[in-house]
C-alpha cells in the first residue's frame, strides 16, 4: 500500500510555495513552520516560569522584603511587593505547570519532533498536516486559561503541579476556586494537543520513511522521539481523565476525590503518577535522543552500542510504567508493595546506564570537537548523571521516608529537568538553529551562555540537596519561621542570588537568538558535517522538504569511516565503490 | 492507488502495511483505551475500595431500557459491518442504506440516553448523589437500604463513565453523518473507501466500550 507514502496535499513539491501569507506563516500546515511556532511559544513560557522562580527565589532568599519591581503586582498578590502566602503558593503551583507542561514538554516534543521527524526519515510532511497545526493552535487557548488564573478572583490554583485532592478540589484549603477550575481545563485542552501530536509522530515515523530507512537505521533522535509519544499517547489520557473527574468535584458536585463524600484522594495520586512517571521520561527521552545525535556527531565516531541505545530506550518507557508508586512511599501503602515499586524503579538504573555508558563510549579516543552543542550536550550527561543518582536515593523506599517532601527533591527534578532535559534542548537549538532559520548562531555568545549557565545552574541547584538533608520542606513559604532551619538560611540567600545570576546569563542567549535571527551569517547546507537526512536539503528547507525522495542506505552515525575522503558520511549517498568490492 | 502528486516517487519503506488513516485511527484509539482504563479503573477503585455497600443497580437504574439500547448499539455495529462489505464491493446503494441506518441506531442510542439521564434525574439521582426529598431518596436512603454516601459515589461515577460514552457516540454520530453525506455524494466509489473503514474501527470501540461499561454498571 504505497498511498500512505505522500500527504495527499497538494502543492507539496519541494521549492513551489504559493500559499498566502496566513497559511504560511499562521495557520500553516507545514511541520517546519509548526515546529518554529512551537519554539517561539515554549521559550515564552520558558521565560515566563523562569520569572515565577525568581519571585520565589526572592521570597525564600529574602522572606518577607519586597521583591524589587513588585509593588506593580496588585494587592492580592503582593501587597507593597511583599509576596503573600497565596500568591507564593500559586507562583510555585504555575512554575511548575508552565515548565513541565508548557516549557519543557513543547520545547523537546513540540519543537523538535514536529522539525525534526519528517526531515530525519525523508518524508515531505507529517502524515497529518491538519491535525498538527490543531496540535498547536490548542495549546494558546490552553496556556492562556492557565495564565489567566492569576487574574481571577481568588487567584491561580495554588495545590502544587500534582494538584493533590483534597487540597485541589476543594476551595476550603486554599481559597481557590476559578483558579483550579481554569488550570484543570488548561491541562485537558493541552491533554488534547498531545494527543494530537503523538499520534501525528506515530503515523508518521511508521508509514512516511523514505525507501531504506529502516528502523534501525534511524537516527536515535527520531527513535526517542517516536517511543516518547507512545509514551504521551498512553499516560496524556490518564491524567485527562483523572483531571476530568478532578474538575467534576468542583463543577458539579461529584465526590471522587473528595473523602468527605466517600471519595478517595489516593486515588488521584495513583492516577496522577500513573500519569506522571511516564511524564518523567517524556520529559527526558528526546533529550536522550538530541544528545546521542550531537555526541556522535560531535565525537567523529559512530554512536557506541546503536542497538542498544534503541533496546533502552523501550527499556525505560515499558519500565516507566511500573514505578508510579514510588512517589507515594509516604501515602500509607503496604510495605510490601512498597518494595516491589522500589525493585521496579531501581530497574531503570539499568538501561539509563547503559545510555551513559554508550555515551561515553561514544567520545571515548573520539575526534571531538567541542562545538556549542556538543558543549551542552555534555552538560546534559554530567548533570542527568548527578540526577540520576540522587533519583536513585528516592527509589530507596526508607531512604525517600527521610527526604520526601524537602529540598531533596527539588534539587533532583532540576538536575534532572534543567540540567536533563533544558541542556539538551539548548544543545538542539544550538544544533538545529542553523536549519531552522537558515542562519548561524554567534559562537563566542553560545560559549559564554553556556559556561555561565553551567556555572550558576550548579551553584543554584547543588546546595539544595543540602537544604532538603537538612529538613527544608518544599513548597515553604518562609524558611525563618522554624528555627530548626535558621542556621541554613545563609544557603538560601546564595540559592537565591545564585539564581538570579543563573537568569542572567540566558541573557547571551536570548540575545544571540534574535540577533542571529536577522544578522547572521548565512547557514551553509551541512555546517555540522553530519550524516542525517536534513543536512542534504537547504537551510531553511523548502515547503515539502525533499524534491526528490532520498533512498537511505546507511545508518546516521557513520562518522570517521575508514578509507573515506571525509569523516562523514551521509545516509543518502549511495555505497562507496570499496564495499562493492567485497 | 499512487498520489497524483509524486507520480515518480519510489515507494517508500515498508511500514505496518496499514494505511496511515486507518493507523492513526488505530493509535488514536490505543489513547482512548487509557483514557476508559482511567474512568473504569476508578469505578472499579470506588465500587469496591469503598467501606459502603454500593447500590443494586436494578434499584435506580431501568435495566430493560438500557438493555434494548445495548441491542440497538449492537446492531448498529453490524450495520457498520454491512455498509464496509458495501464499500468493499463498490455496492453503493446498499453503503448509503447501512450508512443511515448505522446513523439512525447511533443517534437512536445517544436519545434514549438522553431519555434516560432526564428520568433519572426527575428520579433524584444526580452526580453528587440522590437528591434529598427526591422519590428515590424516599425509597433507598430513608429507608435505609442505601447510605447518602454511597449513593454519591454511584452518581459520581455513573453520570461521569455513560456520559463520557454518549459524549463519544455523539462524536461517532456527528462524524458519521459526514460520511454518509459523502456516500450520497459518491465519495466512495471506485475502490475508495477509507472514509468508512476509519469511522468504522472508532464505531466498533464506542461499541465495545460500551458493553463493558453496561456489565459492570448496569448489570453487575
Amino acid at each position: 500500500m504505497t498511498a500512505a507514502a505522500a500527504p495527499h496535499d497538494a502543492g507539496l513539491h519541494a521549492g513551489h510555495d504559493d500559499r498566502p501569507w496566513l497559511r504560511r506563516y499562521v495557520f500553516s500546515t507545514d511541520h517546519k513552520t509548526i515546529g518554529i511556532q512551537f519554539l517561539f511559544l515554549s521559550l515564552t513560557f520558558l521565560l515566563l516560569g523562569g520569572l515565577m522562580a525568581m519571585v520565589i527565589r526572592w521570597q525564600l532568599g529574602f522572606p518577607g522584603t519586597p521583591v524589587p519591581g513588585g509593588s506593580i503586582l496588585p494587592d492580592a498578590m503582593a501587597p507593597g511587593g511583599v509576596i503573600r502566602p497565596s500568591f507564593y503558593n500559586a507562583l510555585v503551583t504555575m512554575h511548575g505547570t508552565f515548565m513541565i507542561f508548557f516549557a519543557v514538554m513543547p520545547l523537546l516534543t513540540g519543537v523538535f519532533a514536529n522539525y525534526l521527524i519528517p526531515l530525519k526519515i525523508g518524508a515531505p510532511d507529517m502524515a497529518f498536516p491538519r491535525l498538527n497545526m490543531w496540535s498547536f493552535w490548542l495549546m494558546i487557548p490552553a496556556g492562556t486559561l492557565a495564565l489567566a488564573g492569576f487574574f481571577v478572583e481568588g487567584g491561580s490554583a495554588a495545590s502544587g503541579w500534582t494538584a493533590y485532592a483534597p487540597l485541589s478540589n476543594s476551595p476550603l484549603y486554599t481559597g481557590v476556586s476559578a483558579g483550579q477550575i481554569l488550570w484543570c481545563v488548561a491541562i485537558i485542552i493541552f491533554g488534547a494537543s498531545s494527543l494530537l501530536g503523538s499520534v501525528n509522530y506515530i503515523a508518521t515515523v511508521v508509514n512516511l520513511r523514505a525507501p531504506g530507512m529502516t528502523w534501525m537505521r534511524l537516527p536515535l533522535s527520531v527513535w526517542a522521539l517516536f517511543i516518547t509519544a507512545i509514551l504521551a499517547l498512553l499516560a496524556v489520557p490518564i491524567l485527562a481523565g483523572a483531571i476530568i473527574m478532578l474538575l467534576f468535584d468542583q463543577v458539579l458536585g461529584t465526590h471522587f476525590y473528595l473523602p468527605t463524600g466517600g471519595g478517595q484522594p489516593l486515588l488521584w495520586q495513583h492516577l496522577f503518577w500513573f500519569f506522571g512517571h511516564p511524564e518523567v521520561y517524556i520529559l527526558i527521552l528526546p533529550a536522550m535522543g538530541i544528545v546521542s545525535d550531537v555526541i556522535a556527531n560531535g565525537s567523529r565516531k559512530p554512536i557506541f552500542g546503536y542497538t542498544s541505545m534503541v533496546f533502552a530506550i523501550g527499556g525505560i518507557a515499558g519500565l516507566g510504567f511500573m514505578v508510579w508508586g514510588h512517589h507515594m512511599f509516604v501515602s500509607g501503602m503496604n510495605p510490601t508493595l512498597g518494595t516491589s515499586f522500589m525493585a521496579s524503579t531501581m530497574l531503570i538504573a539499568v538501561p539509563t546506564s547503559i545510555k551513559v555508558f554508550n555515551w561515553l563510549g561514544t567520545m571515548w579516543r573520539g575526534n571531538i570537537h567541542f562545538h556549542v552543542p556538543m558543549l551542552n550536550a555534555i552538560g546534559f550527561l554530567s548533570m542527568f548523571v548527578i540526577g540520576g543518582l540522587s533519583g536513585i536515593f528516592m527509589a530507596a523506599t526508607p531512604v525517600d521516608m527521610y527526604i520526601h517532601d524537602t529540598y531533596f527533591i527539588v534539587a533532583h527534578i532540576h538536575y534532572v529537568l534543567f540540567g536533563g532535559s533544558l541542556f539538551a534542548a539548548f544543545a538542539g537549538i544550538y544544533y538545529w538553529f542553523p536549519k531552522m532559520f537558515g542562519r548561524e548562531m554567534h559562537d563566542g555568545l553560545g560559549r559564554w551562555h553556556f559556561g555561565l549557565t553551567f556555572v550558576f545552574y550548579n551553584l543554584t541547584f547543588f546546595p539544595m540537596h543540602l537544604l532538603g538533608l537538612g529538613g527544608h520542606m518544599r513548597r515553604l513559604y518562609d524558611p525563618t519561621q522554624y528555627p530548626f532551619l535558621a542556621p541554613m538560611q545563609p544557603i538560601n540567600v546564595f540559592v537565591s542570588v545564585s539564581a538570579f545570576l543563573l537568569m542572567a546569563a540566558q541573557l547571551p542567549f536570548v540575545w544571540n537568538f534574535f540577533w542571529s535571527l536577522f544578522r547572521g551569517p548565512k547557514a551553509p547546507l551541512n555546517p555540522w558535517r553530519d550524516n542525517s537526512l536534513e543536512w542534504t536539503v537547504p537551510s531553511p528547507p523548502p515547503h515539502g522538504n525533499f524534491v526528490e525522495t532520498p533512498t537511505v542506505y546507511r545508518g546516521p552515525y557513520e562518522y570517521s569511516v575508514p578509507g573515506e575522503p571525509e569523516d562523514f558520511l551521509p545516509q543518502d549517498r549511495p555505497a562507496p565503490a570499496r564495499q562493492e568490492a567485497h | 492507488m499512487a498520489p497524483a502528486v509524486q507520480p515518480a516517487a519510489p515507494p517508500a519503506e515498508e511500514g505496518i502495511g496499514v494505511y496511515t488513516q486507518k493507523l492513526g485511527m488505530w493509535v488514536f484509539l490505543a489513547s482512548e483505551v487509557m483514557f476508559f482504563t482511567a474512568l473504569i479503573g476508578t469505578y472499579i477503585i470506588l465500587r469496591w475500595g469503598s467501606a459502603e455497600s454500593w447500590p443494586v443497580p436494578q434499584d435506580i437504574l431501568n435495566i430493560p431500557l438500557t438493555a434494548f439500547n445495548t441491542f440497538v448499539l449492537i446492531c448498529s455495529s453490524v450495520s457498520m459491518v454491512k455498509a464496509y462489505a458495501a464499500a468493499t464491493h463498490d455496492d453503493q446503494k446498499g453503503l448509503r442504506l447501512w450508512l443511515v441506518l448505522t446513523v439512525l441506531a447511533g443517534a437512536t442510542f445517544v436519545g434514549v440516553q438522553v431519555l434516560e439521564y432526564r428520568h433519572l434525574i426527575h428520579e433524584g439521582l444526580l452526580p453528587s448523589g440522590i437528591r434529598d426529598g427526591s422519590p428515590l431518596a424516599a425509597r433507598l436512603v430513608d429507608s435505609g437500604k442505601l447510605t447518602a454516601t454511597a449513593a454519591g459515589l454511584f452518581g459520581s461515577a455513573f453520570f461521569t463513565m455513560t456520559g463520557f460514552h454518549g459524549f463519544h457516540v455523539t462524536c461517532g454520530v456527528i462524524c458519521m453523518t459526514f460520511v454518509t453525506i459523502k456516500a450520497f455524494r459518491g465519495g466512495y466509489s471506485g475502490g475508495r473507501f477509507h472514509g468508512v473503514e476509519v469511522i468504522g474501527l472508532y464505531w466498533h470501540f464506542v461499541d465495545l466500550v460500551w458493553i463493558i461499561l453496561f456489565t459492570i454498571v448496569y448489570l453487575i
